[in-house]
């Protein structure tokens, strides 16, 4: 990727919500925290702007730095609506977390209805966040840390990728979680600061979770993900 | 001068807004929102809240008119305007949402 987001106000949020209002209200919000912003009335104009290819789906080889990973626009997150016709949030989700190119971008669910099973479905899917409306500036704040964590995400994800795929090189991405060379838009060997490790920032990603789903959940329940999954040795 | 006066007219329409439960903490949320930048942010919202709203419930009248009640569309109108309002703080609009909703579910035409 060319851009090197290295100031916060480049990240792009591309927010999903059939309701004008609502829409107008997220705009406001991210745009007051310094997002940049594009909203769109639907799921499948939001895949459209993602610039979502079916036949990239699943690929084991695309190799690295393909054009077929590069998105129309670069965007840090998805932000969407749950109850939407046609295509709800959740299926969106799922096609964005099922397509290789757009797995690594977090998404965050907003409903206004407060149903667990709804937002456990959500979060097993692979959601960052559950919103409840009416979204404050105060819920964008736990957005942050998300964005942030885009880039390593990236890496941890292409190593449950690996995992699964059972390659001869597991024991060394195991090892070496921060220089896995990473088949997304990123080269290799990109200059950054050492994440933090993964069994941190998974207590981050919980406890993050845990104020959306005070509100709703018991605040026992944790992700059954395999991204939970710590894959440090 | 006038404006003062106009002013804290408006200050205590606003106030008694809350005071009578048509408005919540949202509606300073949005508030909140506006500033120098946005100087219209809450009248723009507003605006397009009536407007949404008026097709709502012009949708939502027709649909009562009807001899036999289609629970489920007027339950889906109501869970729109339920929502827009919610956003904007329109707190007694939402509640009579909510209300309005029950009804539907128990598929009560008199409520």
């Amino acid at each position: 990727m060319a851009i090197t987001g290295d100031s916060r106000s480049q990240f792009h949020v591309l927010a999903v919500d059939d309701s004008l209002i609502d829409r107008k209200l997220i705009e406001r919000l991210l745009k007051t925290s310094s997002y940049q912003v594009t909203t769109v009335d639907s799921g499948s104009k939001a895949l459209k702007f993602l610039g979502f290819q079916e036949d990239e789906q699943g690929n084991p080889d695309t190799p690295f730095g393909s054009p077929n990973n590069h998105q129309e626009v670069e965007v840090n997150l998805i932000i969407t609506d749950y109850c939407m016709p046609g295509m709800t949030g959740y299926d969106l989700l799922k096609k964005v977390k099922e397509s290789s190119s757009l797995r690594n971008i977090p998404v965050v669910i907003m409903s206004s209805e407060n149903v667990p099973s709804r937002i456990t479905r959500c979060l097993e899917e692979g959601a960052e966040e559950f919103f409840l409306k009416p979204v404050r500036l105060s819920d964008l704040n736990r957005l942050k840390p998300h964005m942030m964590k885009t880039k390593i995400k990236n890496q941890k994800q292409e190593e449950d990728q690996e995992e699964l795929k059972i390659s001869e090189i597991q024991s060394d991405e195991q090892q070496q979680p921060v220089q896995l060379p990473s088949p997304q838009p990123q080269p290799e060997s990109q200059p950054q600061p050492p994440p933090p490790p993964p069994p941190a920032l998974l207590l981050q990603h919980n406890n993050n979770k845990r104020k959306a789903m005070e509100e709703g959940l018991s605040p026992d329940r944790t992700r059954p993900r395999y991204n939970g999954i710590p894959t440090m040795v | 001068m006038e404006r003062t006066q106009l002013r804290r007219q408006v200050a205590l329409t606003r106030q008694s807004l809350f005071d009578q439960g048509f408005l919540d903490e949202q509606f300073i949320q949005l508030e909140d929102l506006q500033d120098d930048a946005n100087p219209n942010f809450v009248e723009e919202v507003v605006t397009l809240y009536y407007r949404d709203s008026a097709r709502l419930i012009t949708n939502i009248e027709k649909a009562l008119e009807k001899n036999s009640l289609d629970f489920n569309k007027l339950d889906g109108f109501m869970h729109q305007f339920k929502g827009s309002s919610s956003s904007i703080g329109a707190k007694k609009v939402k509640a009579e949402c909510t209300l309005f909703r029950e009804y539907c579910r128990a598929g009560n035409g008199e409520g």
